[in-house]
């Protein structure tokens, strides 16, 4: 056997011990608290484009499996519910399925919450850490009907579906694919948008369609509604996804039953909904903005690799 | 045949794919931070040749496509066919102009080839990386110019033609890149 070696070389190790020492004292001088929450989880999250890993069997789990958590966000937003003020957390998260040059099943994320601050607030902290990490650089910010303008020339919250299809197979082989308006979306910003985007070095994109606001807090912009969640793309690279937190509970309640519904329509497994969160959030979130950052896609970036597996001491094959 | 999801597709993988032998060449995930996952596959038609690329929902599966490389021992040609053998059962297969393609002037008996075979036929031939050719007819070979300058073509038994350096003359053997069809040396021992 060859593979019990390493797949990163040892200059990676070191530049990743390097980049966790660098964000540790950014968010100390910011007197953001370093906090650590379960990664084995009783409930999963609804979001239908994220399948969880799940341990189903152990002395410990009468009855009951568990989900290795695909983000700590639920158990952070308790967290500020308690009163914690700004926090942040260093982590692995687990996606089932989830394998490729940018994606390992298991990886690593950057997650925080920054108390009193909208989107906008935080998209320049996230600039700042990004800047230390990489090295000072000019960014860009554009909002989602900007990016599509400019890089499609179409209007992505009032082009008809039809529209949407015909521009994505225009120049693309895309099969029997068939799906909604977000479908159309995303295969437009996946194969035509993000492309774009690697010419465009640091770029925020935010105010998504509200279809896609996930976590975010929904409001109406020119006429539109808008979810306020912002991506973060370096040189294409899809880096961080950020919220302004939803903390209407009831709201919360009706989107993850919105999302079991699309799961159950699809024939995916519904997926227990999150009842401490939501009563974390009938306690009182405090008003703040949240993000989630790929630290490893973070050290290709630094380290200039292209594959994640050159990243990673051991990837998913090797582990 | 089994089948196969898109996290399941490598290189080197065959799949049926509107009604065609396909070969996986190259698997891209892809999402857009939250939402749809796409695999951007790049695929070879093994019955045309040609290579595109495909965009499926991660999770889609194909079936597997009953295709098998074999390596044979070329027999002969009756004109219309290629006769090739297995090595081990001797059991002999017969391929068409349109399964042997362009590698028909490389096919040299008894010279060991890649052999793709479909549902059991032969779909396409692969020659040898580097084959042994004799010359049989090329501009008369000029002594001493054998350290540089140009080069003439050479007909090769097979039909072939390659360009040789100068010197060479008909009669003897050279190896041959058949990849590129580039002339790579004397052959080592003739």
């Amino acid at each position: 056997m060859s593979d019990w070696q390493p797949g990163a070389g040892l200059a990676q190790l070191r530049a990743r011990a390097k980049l966790l020492s660098t964000i540790r004292s950014f968010f100390a001088q910011r007197e953001v608290l370093e906090v650590e929450t379960p990664l084995l989880c009783s409930s999963g999250i609804t979001d239908p484009s994220i399948e969880p890993l799940i341990v189903a069997s152990g002395a410990s789990l009468p009855g009951a499996e568990r989900y290795l958590q695909t983000s700590p966000e639920y158990a952070m937003k308790r967290l500020l519910a308690a009163g914690s003020g700004s926090i942040y957390q260093l982590t692995r998260a687990f996606r089932d399925g989830e394998a490729g040059s940018r994606h390992n099943p298991e990886f690593s994320m950057l997650e925080w919450y920054r108390t009193d601050f909208d989107h906008h607030a935080l998209m320049e902290e996230v600039a700042d850490l990004v800047g230390e990490c990489l090295g000072r650089r000019g960014w860009q910010k554009f909002s989602y009907r900007e990016l599509f303008q400019r890089s499609l020339n179409i209007d992505p919250h009032t082009a008809s579906v039809d529209e949407l299809e015909r521009i994505a197979r225009s120049g693309h082989d895309l099969g029997t694919l068939s799906g909604n308006r977000d479908f159309w979306l995303d295969v437009l910003m996946t194969h035509e948008v993000e492309p774009w985007l690697a010419t465009q070095g640091l770029c925020f994109v935010y105010d998504y369609p509200a279809s896609q606001a996930a976590l975010a807090k929904i409001v109406e912009v020119d006429g539109v509604s808008v979810g306020q969640r912002f991506e973060l793309y370096v040189d294409g690279v899809e880096l961080a996804n950020g919220y302004h937190e939803l903390r209407n509970a009831e709201e919360q309640r009706a989107r993850f039953e919105a999302d079991n519904q699309r799961r159950r329509a699809s024939g995916q497994p519904a997926r227990p909904i999150d009842q401490r969160l939501l009563a974390a959030l009938e306690a009182g979130l405090p008003h703040c903005s949240g993000v989630a950052l790929g630290l490893d896609r973070l050290l290709m970036l630094v380290s200039g690799e292209s594959d994640i597996r050159r990243v990673l001491a051991f990837d998913w094959s090797r582990s | 045949m089994a089948n196969y999801s898109t996290n399941e597709f490598r290189s080197g993988l065959k799949v049926m794919l509107d009604g065609d032998p396909c070969s996986i060449l190259d698997n891209e995930f892809v999402k857009p931070g939250k939402g749809q996952a796409f695999n951007r596959v790049r695929l070879r038609n093994l019955k045309t040749g040609r290579v595109w690329d495909r965009t499926f929902k991660s999770g889609e599966t194909l079936e597997g496509a009953d295709v098998v490389d074999r390596t044979m021992e070329y027999l002969y040609t009756d004109g219309e066919f290629y006769y090739f053998m297995e090595p081990d059962t001797f059991e002999q297969h017969q391929a068409d102009a349109k399964a042997v393609g362009d590698a028909h002037i490389w096919l040299k008996e008894q010279d060991p080839c890649e052999v793709t075979l479909y549902n059991g036929t032969p779909l396409s031939v692969a020659p040898p990386n580097f084959v042994e050719l004799e010359i049989v007819e090329t501009d008369p070979g000029l002594k001493g110019d054998t350290a540089q300058g140009g080069n003439k073509p050479a007909k090769l038994s097979t039909g072939a033609v390659v360009k040789v350096p100068l010197f060479l003359a008909e009669g003897e053997v050279i190896r041959v890149d058949t990849r590129t069809g580039e002339y790579q040396g004397r052959a080592s021992k003739s």
